[in-house]
């Protein structure tokens, strides 16, 4: 009895102990993976030219981020207006494309399922540079000016194949009797097709919109070859642009405080709102009882 | 409700004379996708196959490929490459498999908010990141100028951790826990236990993880530009380098190298089941 007890509690604090070390380590990696990111942000808030030089509290970074007179800052606002600009114009067109996409290889004949499902992972799976590439010889080729359209087109091929990815497990995942039953009550297959089976992939195509935002915000290559080759730059090839001549302007330091501060406040909002769901739903499941 | 359903019959008519129009049925809808596909990436590749075998004025040669292999340093690059695609895989696998075991803990991690936490970065901007990495390296004194490789492997596992943490934590999610509990029940020690359920289970991760870290490196030209200061070659600094030079011809070689490396590994995973890549981001 004293025995069982007595391994009861070793086995009890072993399981403690190994609680705080997952803790520890999972910390230990954030805090090293978020180090260069907060880094930046310590050092928007002094007005040194250089990062790691420590000048006292300033908020020099932020005011010339926002001086009107400031050409710098003038660039700045221009590229995180082009970032956002393609990001979601290609997110859109993607979504479309990709969609439609995804409801026509699901309803598709074998044969031309399997080629367009091959084809859509070649993408995904191919160097970045090598699409930029191939599309620069395309366009070169064509003698097409490189412009607003040929850096969408770029972008939308880096993103769509994932709209089409997360929209076919919604499709395999819906019940195929809705559209039957849809039918049978008399829609035709269009009212069908947008009454039934769209909401059903509503998620998946959603959540392909996200990630292909994501995809486009955070991409260099792509842009960088198939941007317009003069006056248009987007935050990515902006900032190498300017890391090539010199260091890295104070109003980025800014500008990483800012982005950093967003996507915070949409996390905690998408977090609060999914608690709420989930709380409802568990209200609602005990009303039902 | 009644003004509501006929504007909306109102619509839906139009798109379904449009359908009876051009006899459209549902599977048609891959028509556009399957044109943008065949427009934009199937042609495109067919032409780095051209532009490989062809000179600047058209004429078939194979000159192209006998300049990349000619050239020594061609081939220390592609072994740069290869070992710097390795080193990373490695650092994230090993970082990212216990991170990914632990997150998928529902007592350890209840909402899921780690994980967004561990994938967050991704949302700020690429290059300001790798500047940032850059930035913080220099502070504890690792520089392109001292240490080119050890700057530009810590710049890759920054940037890579995220895409390997995912696969491998929708895996640990699906993991069998009777298997293992039984497993222990039955004697086995912590190690075997891992050994013979955790990590089988877990094969299908640490594929995709792999693949999602190991390929992309390669062309990430702009971290060991940046990171390793000209001194930490990997083909994709090459082809960006022809590219400037609009040397079209010789970069079409390299890309066809880099496509080639690429088959390989998928080949060498091919036998392997795979985790949906990128799957669980939203």
């Amino acid at each position: 009895m004293v025995n069982n007890q007595k391994a009861a509690k070793r086995i009890k604090q072993r399981s403690l102990l190994k609680k705080i070390l997952a803790k520890v380590f999972v910390y230990a990696i954030l805090l090293i993976m978020y180090a260069p990111i907060l880094y930046l942000i310590v050092y928007s808030f002094t007005s040194s030219s250089q990062i790691g030089r420590w000048e006292g509290l300033s908020f020099e970074p932020f005011i010339r981020l926002f001086a009107s007179n400031n050409r710098e800052s003038k660039q700045i606002w221009q590229a995180v207006y082009n970032t956002v600009s393609i990001a979601l114009v290609s997110g859109v067109i993607s979504t479309v494309l990709g969609t439609t996409g995804a409801i026509g290889i699901f309803y598709s004949k074998k044969r031309s399922k399997n080629l367009l499902e091959f084809l859509t992972q070649i993408p995904v799976v191919n160097a970045e540079i090598v699409i930029a590439l191939s599309l620069t010889i395309l366009f070169v080729m064509v003698k097409a000016q490189f412009s607003y359209a040929t850096l969408v087109i770029g972008h939308v091929v880096l993103t769509v194949p994932f709209v089409v990815l997360s929209v076919k497990p919604k499709l395999t995942q819906m019940d195929p009797n809705l559209y039957e039953a849809a039918l049978d009550l008399g829609a035709n297959q269009t009212r069908a097709l947008f009454k039934v089976v769209l909401p059903e992939i509503a998620p998946g195509i959603l959540s392909g919109f996200m990630l292909a935002v994501t995809l486009s915000l955070d991409d260099y290559i792509i842009t960088t070859f198939t941007k317009p080759r003069t006056g248009f730059d987007t935050i990515s090839t902006y900032i190498d642009a300017v890391t090539k001549k010199s260091g890295l302007p104070i109003q980025v330091r800014a500008l990483t405080t800012i982005i950093f501060a967003v996507i915070l406040i949409v996390m905690v909002a998408i977090n609060i709102r999914s608690s709420s769901l989930v709380k409802r739903r568990i209200k609602k499941e005990h009303e039902k009882d | 409700m009644s003004s509501k359903v006929i504007r909306e019959d109102g619509f839906f008519s139009k798109v379904v004379s449009f359908f009876r129009k051009h006899h459209l049925t549902r599977k048609q809808l891959c028509i556009p996708y399957g044109l943008f596909l065949a427009l934009f990436v199937v042609f495109p590749l067919l032409l780095i196959v051209y532009y490989a075998f062809t000179d600047k004025s058209g004429h078939i040669t194979i000159e192209n490929f006998t300049s990349v292999f000619t050239q020594k340093s061609n081939f220390s690059v592609i072994g740069m490459s290869l070992l710097i695609g390795a080193l990373n895989t490695f650092f994230c696998l090993l970082l990212a498999y216990p991170i990914a075991y632990i997150l998928a803990n529902t007592k350890f991690n209840k909402n899921k908010v780690l994980v967004y936490i561990f994938i967050m970065p991704m949302w700020i901007n690429f290059v300001i990141r790798t500047i940032a990495t850059k930035e913080m390296l220099s502070w504890i004194d690792i520089t392109s100028a001292n240490h080119p490789l050890l700057a530009t492997i810590i710049g890759m596992v920054y940037n890579y951790l995220p895409f390997a943490i995912l696969p491998l934590y929708s895996t640990m999610l699906k993991l069998d826990k009777a298997q293992i509990e039984a497993s222990s029940d039955l004697g086995a020690n912590p190690v075997q236990v891992f050994y013979k359920t955790i990590l089988p289970m877990s094969m299908p991760g640490i594929v995709s993880a792999s693949l999602m870290t190991f390929m992309p490196t390669m062309s990430s030209y702009l971290i060991a530009d940046k990171l390793g200061g000209g001194k930490t070659t990997l083909i994709g600094n090459l082809i960006a380098l022809n590219f400037n030079q609009a040397n079209y011809n010789v970069g079409s070689v390299l890309s066809l190298i880099m496509l080639l490396l690429i088959g390989l590994s998928l080949l060498l995973t091919r036998n392997h089941k795979e985790e949906n890549v990128r799957g669980g981001l939203w």
